[in-house]
């Protein structure tokens, strides 16, 4: 059978920033994943942002399950400019957090892209989304900003590329 | 790319690490549509399994589900619980003794043309003939103001190996074209 989960690219901050970009990202794969590990700089901020092809259009919208230890929350956004890739699992400036972001069918040209996202922070809670990106253009890029802040240095982003056969 | 030899096992922000991840087989539905799917004669060469669906019913409803069964079970021999979030309210369900393992929601044709559903199930240690069958589910979808995330997880009273799948349109309708279900083996060390 044959192999896959082949990492496309790997950045590992070696200084605070506040933008991450995944660009020309190949459309031979079936799905992408990005696992991230992350911490911001200050408490400043609030959530992770993604985007794709760097459309900051309103064509964006969640759909999300969060927990926190006490309670188990839904709620949702429609029309955004960025994706909000979390709640309770938002990034901390005293603790890592840990991401894992599905992209499926993400080179297809037929249907809007639909994401699955799942967020943990062990002081904070872990978040599952979904995220619409209304567009049936391939993603050939992929932006993560930590808005008003920074992701610091030893902060991981590796992408995957998943083939099927 | 060369193919790494480390895969990455994470459907659910697990990255437990597996010495490979190789495509079995994928299927996907025609302009016809069709009412269920199935993977037959997986070798027992994994440690576990990963599906990887796209989909979209054809109910003429706000949903369609997608449900799972194996080795062409179909008594009372499933059980599953959900957590379920709809945008609002975050709820928990399940059930026991029927005959399917989970319920992955993918959007109905009452939803927007272009949009489509996603789930990533874990089947683990598939092949093991002295427990029963358990999976992990990840799934949903958005529409822009509505849909599900969903977190579930199943079991088979089986213990048997797992030598098919079967995945069905869970209101007898069907998976529209552009349905997409992708199976994966992880080996072990």
């Amino acid at each position: 059978m044959p192999k896959t989960y082949e990492p496309i690219a790997t950045n590992t901050l070696g200084s605070n920033t506040t933008t991450i970009t995944f660009s020309t990202i190949s459309g031979a794969y079936t799905d992408l994943v990005l696992v991230c590990q992350i911490q911001k700089s200050t408490a400043t901020g609030t959530y992770l942002q993604m985007r794709f092809n760097s459309d900051t259009g309103s064509n964006y919208s969640t759909t999300f399950l969060s927990g926190n230890g006490t309670s188990a929350i839904s709620w949702r956004d429609s029309n955004r400019t960025d994706i909000n890739l979390d709640y309770y699992a938002a990034p901390q400036n005293n603790s890592w957090t840990i991401r894992n972001i599905s992209i499926n069918n993400y080179s297809n040209t037929t249907t809007y892209k639909t994401v699955l996202n799942r967020a943990n922070d062990a002081s904070q809670g872990t978040d599952a989304g979904v995220h619409l990106w209304r567009s049936t253009a391939a993603i050939s890029t992929i932006t993560l900003t930590m808005p008003s802040n920074d992701f610091i240095t030893g902060s991981t982003f590796t992408l995957y590329g998943i083939k099927a056969a | 790319m060369t193919p790494i030899s480390l895969g990455i096992f994470a459907s659910a922000n697990q990255s437990a690490a597996a010495t490979s991840f190789e495509s079995i087989a994928t299927v996907s539905v025609g302009s016809g549509g069709s009412s269920s799917i199935s993977f037959t004669s997986i070798p027992a060469t994994y440690a576990h399994l990963q599906l990887r669906c796209i989909g979209r019913s054809s109910r003429t409803q706000n949903s369609g589900y997608a449900v799972i069964s194996y080795n062409s079970d179909t008594g009372t021999n499933y059980s599953y619980h959900a957590l379920t979030g709809d945008g609002s309210t975050a709820s928990a369900g399940g059930d026991a003794s029927v005959s399917y393992q989970t319920l992955i929601y993918f959007p109905g044709a009452l939803r927007g043309s272009n949009i489509f559903g996603v789930g990533v199930v874990d089947i683990l240690d598939y092949a093991n003939t002295n427990k029963y069958k358990t999976l992990r589910v990840l799934d949903g979808y958005d529409s822009n103001g509505a849909g599900y995330s969903a977190l579930q997880s199943g079991s088979w009273r089986n213990t048997n190996a797992i030598t098919s799948i079967t995945i069905t349109e869970y209101n007898s309708n069907n998976f529209v074209e552009y349905s997409h279900f992708a199976l994966y083996g992880i080996r072990s060390a």
